[in-house]
Order: C-alpha cells, then structure tokens, then sequence
C-alpha cells in the first residue's frame, strides 16, 4: 500500500480496509503501545487540573461563538494581517488552495520548500500538487518526515507515524540517509534527523505551514510543536505560505489561554508542548520578509450549513479522540482511508467530501462516547455520528430505490413489530422457531443468513432464551416466586 | 495579475456561503456581545504563595529537561559563569540591550547584530533574558524585544541559557496572556524545555532541531 495518498475518493469501504489492517499484527502492537502511553500521559497532566471541565467549557463556547461569527472574524483577521504586511488570499476548494500555493512558491524562485506537519496541507495533497510543478517539497517533522521517506502515509493526526516502531523507522532512515551504521535507539533516530534536515533549513529560501490558531483580533498565526522544525520553518526562509483552514480562526489573543492549556495536554500529554510561535505579518527584523496565508473553505461552509453537524468546525486536531477509540486502536489510521483518521475523521472526512464518498465512516464506531469524553472542546461525536448516519441511510433510500431497499424494508417492519406487545410476543415465538436449526449445543449460534450475517462475522450470538421475562413475570405468583 | 481576481471572486464566494450556512451576517456588535457572555469559570489567577510558585516553576522546569539556578541578581554574571563552564561552552550570541551586568567576563559574548544561520549555527550557544516565564508549566515566553531579540537567534545555537527575573513569573497561563496582551503583536515563542520529539514509539527525547539544552536563571 506504499506510496499511495489517502484518498477518500478512492479508498475502499471501512470494513473492508478494516479486515485487512486487522491481520497486520506489527502494525496493530505499534499503535495499541503509542495509543497507552500517550492515553496515560494525558490522564496524568489532566489530572493535574482542577478547573478542566470549566475549561473545556470555556474551549467549547469559544469555538462554538467564532463558528456563529466566522464571516465577521475572518474579515477581522484578513484586516490585521493586511496591516501587519501579510498577505491574505481565498480558496474556495483544495483545488484553488493547491494553485495558489505552487503558484506563490514558485513566485518565490525556490524548486524546494521546507514544510511544518500539516493536516490542511495533507488534506489538499499539497505535496503531490508541488512535485508536480517542480517544487521539491520536503517534510521537516520527524514523524512526517518517516512516512515521506519510507513513502507511507501517515495514521494519526498528531503522531503520523505511530504505526512504525523504532527497527522500521531505522530501516528507512538507514536505506534513504545511507547510514547503515545507523543505531536504533530512539535518539541515535533523532540525531539523524537533526543532521539530515539542518543543511535544508539552512538553504532552502521558502517555507510552507498550516495553522492552529488565526488570531482575528491581532492578525497572528500562532502554530504549536515539539522539535524546533516549526520554528525553523518559521524563521530562516525569506518567503512563508501559510495555509489554514476557515475554521482555524480565534476571536481574540485572550483566546490562546484556553486554547493553550486544553490543546498540548489533550493531544501529547505535556502541561505545554516545547515550542509554540505566535507571530504577525512581517517583521523587517526577525523572520521572513514575504508572509502569505491562504484561508481555504474546501467543504467546511458546507459542515457550518448543517446546524446538528456544525460542532465537528470546532475540532482543534490533538486527537485525543483517536487514541481513545476502541475501534481506531484496533484498525490504526489507514482503514479510514483519510488523513484524519479516528472518531473526529469519521465525522469530518465525509462531510468535506459532501457526503459523497466515506459514507462507511460514520458506522465505524461502536458509539461509546470515549471520543466525546476526552475531546478538549467537547465535541459530542456519537451525536455527529448518529446524525450522519442517518444522513447516509436517506441518501440511500431516496426515491424509488428506498421502496426497494432491503434493510429500509426490514427497519419499517422492525419498527411495526416493536409497536405492538401482540405482534412482539409473536415475533418472538417465530424468532426461537426459526433460530433452533442455527443454534449449537452450547447455545451460540455462529452463523447467520444473508444480510444477517454480518452479525456474526466476528463473534457469536446467543440463542434466545427459552422464556422471556415476559413468561416468566406472568407466571410467578403473587408472593414474587 | 490574474490570481488577485481569483482570489478576490473567492473570497466574495467563501463568505457569500458563510453568510449563508448561518443564516445572515454577522457584525462587531454581534460579535461583542458573543464574545462577552462566554463562561470563563476557569482558574484565571494565582493561588498559591510567591515562594511557592517559584517553587512550582523551578520544578516544571525542570521535570521537562531543563536545569535551573536561583540566585539573587547581584550574582547573576556569577550564575552565568558556573552554567557556561559546567556545559563547556565558551563563545556566546547575545541580543542587543541585554543587561551588561549579567555577562560574566572569562566568556566570549557576540552580540547578535544580524548575524547569519550560518554563523549563529557556529556558536556555542545564546543567552537572553525572558518577558514572563509560567510556573504552571514550566514555560519562559520570549519576544523580539532588547535582551530577547530575534526568533533565529534563540533558535539555530545547540545551547539557550536564558535569566528570568522573579518579578516576571507568574503561576498560571491566563496571567501571563494578560502580561502579554500588550505587545501581542510582536513575534513570540513559548518555550517549554529543549526541543523534544516523542514520534519514535511515544518515547520523549530531548533535543532534536532547536536547542538541545536549556539552562534558566531564576534571578531576585
């Protein structure tokens, strides 16, 4: 699967991705052992905090304003960053957003650019875009920088390469730094990645980020990291793009002091992550001298449209959710078939895809609510999920080919069943009439018929029992015997 | 130039949908009014001692890699020689404006006036002083301002031994957002510990493109 993009449009059904990420056991043991110990950090240093409901509180009301005033804010940003000697440009679709962007690196005399792990940018396939072009664009994250080399894709939305443990990361590095002394504990890893890319952040003269946060109130851009790769990407290049997302926008600097405390602890367990930059157009004596930011729509008006499903524009992407997912800790991030994996891409993939494609997304989750727990701005994503399948089911039976849908059929029937104690207590009787066949000794049945059957692809189903509460509560005396 | 009226076209069309998807406009007013009636119940000030988030500080600092010395200020030039001779370091950049007092002489200080990456990348390390530093988290917040400088400055060399004046922590985020509110618009970095990664199986390891050593001097 190397060397493939992430594409929604063209990847398969999420059972069926699924299926085959589970026989990949490597892959699976790398993903449970990241997801535990980043799970355990988060505890601790949320736990640290007295006041974190009140400020997921706060994050959830401060998202949910900026959404029901985003026109206004975006305005206000543009206007500051103007000011500022930034340059603000519009895309209406990951297709503009890609044109401006190669069109404005090569404006800026440069065939390589630097980059800052971004989702925007995955999400656009940015990197395809430029290559195509003749601009070489090269990844400076660490974990990105592992799924470049190794011609992966990456699995997670903070921690890409969660699915490579430190023997396939040495393999790659060893094979495209030609090291082959090369140890494999992780600093000998790092080290290599320090010498690999300081030569390039030295050279290369334009920088290409996405954005956490678009300050309307100053014009800023402030963007959270670990490793210094950021701020390198930040300030030695002469030209910076940066590309975000409308929903990246903030009302105000005060903002940052919620943002600031839910977003490091939720999404790597650190009380702050070591380096965050907050910086305003151009500064003639620090950093580069050409600031553009282009702010692409791509599908997220249509998501603001959707009053039930708005919630999900207030992701801020430390995929908190992810680590927490009994499904996504089984499948890991491919099986999604989209740089956002996890609950969060289960609601936002098919909805920036209009709902056309990744219909299969929002039923691959068991809707236990851990998502919804640990989201740091509270997004209800069962809730989404719910509401988007039913979207789904509408779609599909739309018209005249919902008069001939099987399970719209069996749903209708079921519904009329379940109104009626007559005909429940009927179906009952036809239901043990009809299982005895399937049923084994021990009373699992492992196979069912048809559409039924996926049921029982993964597990066994009990035989009903031979009486019903029902039967039974009828037949006990009056003494309760 | 043909992209100004692509992008013009397309600004007009992402608002236009905007607008559209909630059902109206939205104004200043609107917008105020909003912003206002947020609910922020969350620990906004200090609770604990002066002494104690000191205290906090010193500890976040260094639970994140960091060593750290508290001095009073007439020792700081003193601090800042044990720090310096204990890494082995011997040539240091410097920004513009910082105090003279705190240089200690048996060192070289090159003050930053433009210097290259390429040049930055020959030095031994950088000394600055901070705006605020966060007890809460152990982090010191650095602007382009004297005594700071530039963002590459404190970036490129392998080692940042920074002095933070007692008066300028705080224990809590919001304190320091307040304190920095006022020249919000200069470029600013929040540095918490060395560079770091934990994208090799969640394992943090400290130092990968930024300094890999931090020293802070807390100082008064």
């Amino acid at each position: 699967m190397s060397g493939a993009v992430l594409d929604p449009k063209t990847a398969p059904l999420f059972p069926i991705a699924a299926k085959t990420a589970m026989g990949d056991a490597q892959m699976r043991k790398n993903v449970r052992h990241a997801t535990d110990v980043i799970q355990a950090k988060r505890a601790r240093v949320v736990a640290e905090m007295p006041d974190w409901q009140e400020l997921r509180e706060a994050g959830r009301q401060i998202r949910q304003h900026t959404m029901e005033n985003l026109d206004f804010y975006l305005e206000e940003f543009e206007r500051n960053c103007t000011r500022a000697g930034g340059v603000v440009h519009w895309a209406r679709d990951a297709e503009e957003a890609r044109r401006i962007v190669v069109e404005l690196a090569k404006a800026s005399g440069s065939d390589e650019v630097i980059k800052i792990k971004s989702m925007t940018t995955e999400e656009i396939q940015l990197n395809r875009a430029l290559e195509a072009a003749g601009v070489h664009a090269i990844e400076t994250d660490l974990a990105e920088l592992i799924i470049q080399l190794g011609e992966d894709r990456p699995s997670h939305i903070v921690v890409p390469a969660l699915h490579k443990n430190r023997q396939e990361i040495r393999e790659i590095f060893q094979r495209k730094m030609n090291l082959p002394e090369l140890g494999d504990q992780p600093h000998d890893l790092a080290d290599a990645a320090r010498i690999f890319l300081r030569e390039k952040f030295l050279r290369v003269k334009t920088g290409v980020s996405g954005a956490n946060f678009l300050i309307a109130e100053t014009g800023g851009v402030c963007i959270v990291e670990s490793e210094g790769n950021g701020r390198m990407c930040l300030t030695l290049p002469e030209t910076l793009i940066t590309v975000a997302g409308i929903d990246k926008v903030l009302p105000r600097f005060e903002d940052l002091e919620v943002m600031l405390q839910l977003l490091p602890r939720s999404a790597t367990g650190e009380r702050m992550n070591p380096y965050n930059s907050v910086w305003t157009g151009v500064d003639a004596t620090d950093g580069p001298r050409v600031f553009h930011v282009v702010l692409m729509d791509n599908a997220r008006t249509e998501i603001l449209a959707d009053e039930e499903a708005r919630q999900t524009l207030n992701c801020i992407r430390c995929a908190a959710c992810q680590n927490a997912c009994p499904v996504y800790r089984q499948t890991g991030g491919h099986a999604y078939g989209s740089v956002y994996a996890g609950p969060i891409g289960a609601i936002l993939t098919p909805q920036l895809q209009e709902m056309h494609y990744a219909q299969s997304l929002p039923y691959a989750s068991s809707l236990c609510g851990a998502c919804y727990e640990v989201c740091p701005v509270k997004i209800n994503i069962p809730e989404v999920l719910i509401h988007l399948r039913n979207k789904v089911v509408k779609q599909n039976t739309a018209g005249v080919a919902g008069f001939f849908d099987v399970e719209a059929t069996a749903m209708k029937a079921m519904a009329m069943v379940f109104r009626s104690e007559r005909r429940f207590r009927a179906a009952q009787r036809l239901g043990r009439v009809a299982e005895s066949p399937l049923a084994g000794k021990d009373g699992w049945i492992g196979w069912l018929p048809g559409m039924l059957g996926g049921w029982t692809q993964m597990r066994d189903l009990q035989e009903m029992p031979k009486e019903t509460f029902r039967d039974w509560w009828e037949k006990r005396g009056k003494n309760g015997n | 130039m043909a992209t100004d009226m692509v992008t013009n076209s397309a600004r007009a069309e992402v608002l236009r949908r905007i607008r559209e998807a909630k059902g109206g406009a939205s104004s200043a007013e609107a917008a105020l009014i909003g912003w206002d009636a947020i609910a922020r119940q969350y620990k906004q000030a200090a609770s604990r001692t002066r002494e104690a988030v000191l205290d906090l500080l010193e500890d976040r600092l260094r639970d994140y890699d960091a060593r750290v010395m508290r001095v009073v200020e007439a020792e700081v030039g003193a601090a800042v020689a044990k720090m310096m001779h204990d890494h082995g370091v011997r040539r240091i950049v410097v920004p513009g404006g910082l105090r003279a007092e705190w240089l200690s002489g048996e060192f070289e200080f090159v003050v930053d006036e433009g210097l290259s990456a390429a040049e930055l990348d020959g030095m031994d390390g950088v000394m600055t002083g901070a705006t605020v530093a966060i007890a809460e988290t152990g982090t010191v917040v650095l602007q382009n301002t004297a005594g700071q400088g530039r963002r590459v400055v404190t970036l490129v060399p392998d080692y940042h031994l920074c002095v933070v004046r007692v008066q300028d922590v705080v224990e809590t985020v919001p304190e320091a957002i307040a304190r920095l509110e006022g020249t919000a618009d200069l470029a600013t970095t929040f540095v918490s510990g060395p560079s770091a990664t934990a994208d090799i199986e969640m394992t943090r390891i400290k130092g990968v493109h930024g300094p890999r050593f931090l020293d802070v001097i807390l100082a008064g």
